[in-house]
């Protein structure tokens, strides 16, 4: 009797086992779909940039590089676009909010991928790389520097080059030192005193510095991670083999993501965004202006005189679709914000859009406690972590990092 | 070998076997009371909520993609099969378990003739099920058609 009660307990535990192993045993086709879905192989070449007719130009690329790290490129002489877009940091700079000639109000995205972007900035407030790369040139907390001073450097430091790529330079000798439309006061008088020919030319240079600086920038397309390797070999139906085997904490982490913890709902395909904007109930960091995101990114895009649209975009009017088709519904989108790649996302704290959280930790308690968001209608829905799952995301989101061991 | 011995293992084979189906049995009445997933009707043609058309919408992605923009052709005729040729089309939708709208506002570019309509700008950012409104104004009046796509 003794010896069958023991083989019975034994009984229970071979059913014991049985059921748990529905939920730890092999992944589902519907779990492999998914992870086939994030992985790097699933990426796209680079989409085109209609806007943008250098963008392929390895000329343009390497003019672009050039000026990406060039501090002669601001007002004081001291800011490049790698100042805060640190290319040993992920082209980012690891500060809850990036410093140029003073600290601004939101923090530095990491530029990797950043060509397969339908908006850049936080709020989408630019639809294109080349748009993008213009606007903190006139920022005064970043490059500090100021439209006819930025044409007037181009022609006397880089004529030649400037020239083979995008044909002759206009004369600027008429051209005030120092003018812009958004500058200081005696800027924008100067500006507006200009002829519009001449301001016209003056834009069109500022303009190719954003489209070579863009050319560079798509060059930039986001590393192999391990991640990536584990769904190659789960692609194959291989055994992910040396260091693209998961861990089963890590295992648990990409199924908790594929699955329960409902990250793919925003951190979709390969890129793990979905190229929108969300209001996740992110608090405002103390002492910033009001920032309502995407709610006033909307009209800034339209606004922006170097849109898709706009007289020094190469596109036609129809391949415009992101504006074309913007969602312009200023309301449903405030204090919304783009959905961030979680590639190398582990390497980069502090996270959201004014570096407002510290660590992933904090993060997954911040989706899991979901608080209301101060202003606007947040979408997120508590999901309940045991230590175990808090440790098992982090796990998986440090194999999406391009240094993971 | 000792009869005690295999009479031992026999025994400890029927106890796991036993206890096995006990747990399967446990686990598929789990199952079996578990609320179902709420019955979606997916299909690509549909009748107007008033009964004025039939719409129908086809699109060159298959299946429909998550995160590419892309075009639908849609459809519209009478309930006899007549093509509504003179419509205005507008596209709308959204995710009703999550509370927001489409990424995008589609738009209705052209009238292809025959009662086939091409809307552009349609995109769906995550996986998952959607409700895509489609209202129709046309002779017959104004009515809405609904699918609901599970992506």
């Amino acid at each position: 009797m003794k010896t069958a009660r023991r083989h019975a307990a034994i009984g229970a535990l071979c059913g014991l086992l049985a059921l748990s192993a529905c939920d730890s045993g092999a992944l589902s086709e519907d779990e492999r779909a998914k992870i086939a879905s994030l992985s790097i192989d699933a990426l796209g070449p680079v989409p085109p940039s209609p806007g943008n007719r250098f963008a392929d130009d390895p000329r343009a690329a390497d003019f672009g590089r050039r000026l990406f790290f060039d501090e002669g490129l601001s007002g004081t002489g001291t800011v490049s676009c790698a100042t805060c877009h640190n290319p040993d940091r992920q082209f980012q700079d690891g500060l809850p909010r990036g410093v140029g000639v003073a600290e601004t109000d939101r923090r530095t995205m990491p530029l990797a991928g950043a060509a397969w972007n339908i908006w850049q900035f936080w709020d989408g407030r630019r639809d294109s790389l080349w748009a993008q790369a213009l606007t903190p040139l006139e920022d005064q907390r970043e490059h500090a520097g100021n439209r006819t001073a930025y044409a007037r450097y181009i022609a006397e430091a880089y004529a030649g080059t400037y020239e083979e790529i995008f044909g002759p330079l206009p004369d600027l000798s008429q051209a005030p030192e120092n003018a812009s439309p958004l500058g200081t006061e005696t800027e924008r008088a100067d500006w507006s005193a200009m002829a519009p020919e001449q301001r016209e030319a003056v834009n069109r240079v500022f303009a190719d510095i954003g489209k070579a600086i863009a050319a560079f920038e798509r060059t930039l397309a986001p590393p192999e991670t391990r991640f990536d390797r584990f769904a190659r070999a789960m692609a194959a139906g291989q055994q992910p083999a040396g260091n693209a085997a998961f861990s089963d904490l890590e295992l648990e982490g990409l199924r908790l993501f594929i699955g329960k913890a409902n990250c793919l709902e925003c951190h979709n395909g390969p890129r793990l965004t979905d190229d929108h904007f969300h209001n996740t109930g992110v608090p405002p960091a103390e002492g910033l202006p009001e920032d309502l995101g995407r709610a006033t990114g909307i009209a800034t895009v339209q606004s922006d005189p170097f849109n898709c649209l706009g007289r020094h975009s190469d596109a036609t009017p129809e391949a415009c679709e992101a504006l074309r088709f913007m969602k312009r519904d200023a309301t449903a989108m405030e204090r919304a914000y783009k959905t961030p790649s979680l590639r190398g996302v582990a390497g980069r704290p502090p996270y959201m859009h004014a570096g407002q959280i510290a660590s992933l930790e904090a993060v997954i308690d911040h989706y899991s406690s979901a608080p209301d968001a101060v202003s606007g209608q947040s979408e997120i829905r508590g999901v309940v972590f045991t230590d175990r799952g808090r440790q098992a995301l982090i796990a998986f989101l440090k194999t999406l990092d391009p240094s993971g061991p | 070998m000792p009869p005690q011995r295999v009479n031992g293992t026999r025994r400890f084979m029927l106890a796991g076997l036993g206890l096995l189906a006990a747990a399967i049995a446990i686990y598929a009445a789990y199952r079996l009371f578990t609320p179902p997933a709420p019955e979606i009707d997916i299909a690509y043609n549909t009748v107007s909520r008033d009964g004025l058309y039939q719409v129908m919408f086809e699109t060159d992605a298959q299946p429909v993609p998550v995160n590419e923009t892309h075009e639908w052709v849609v459809t519209v005729t009478t309930p006899d099969g007549a093509p509504v040729t003179d419509a205005s089309i507008a596209v709308d939708g959204g995710m009703p378990a999550h509370g927001h709208g489409l990424p995008t506002e589609p738009q209705a570019a052209e009238n292809l003739g025959e009662g086939r309509y091409r809307v552009e700008g349609m995109r769906f950012n995550m996986g998952g099920h959607w409700e895509i409104r489609i209202g129709i104004s046309a002779d017959p009046g104004l009515d809405e058609a609904v699918f609901n796509l599970d992506l």
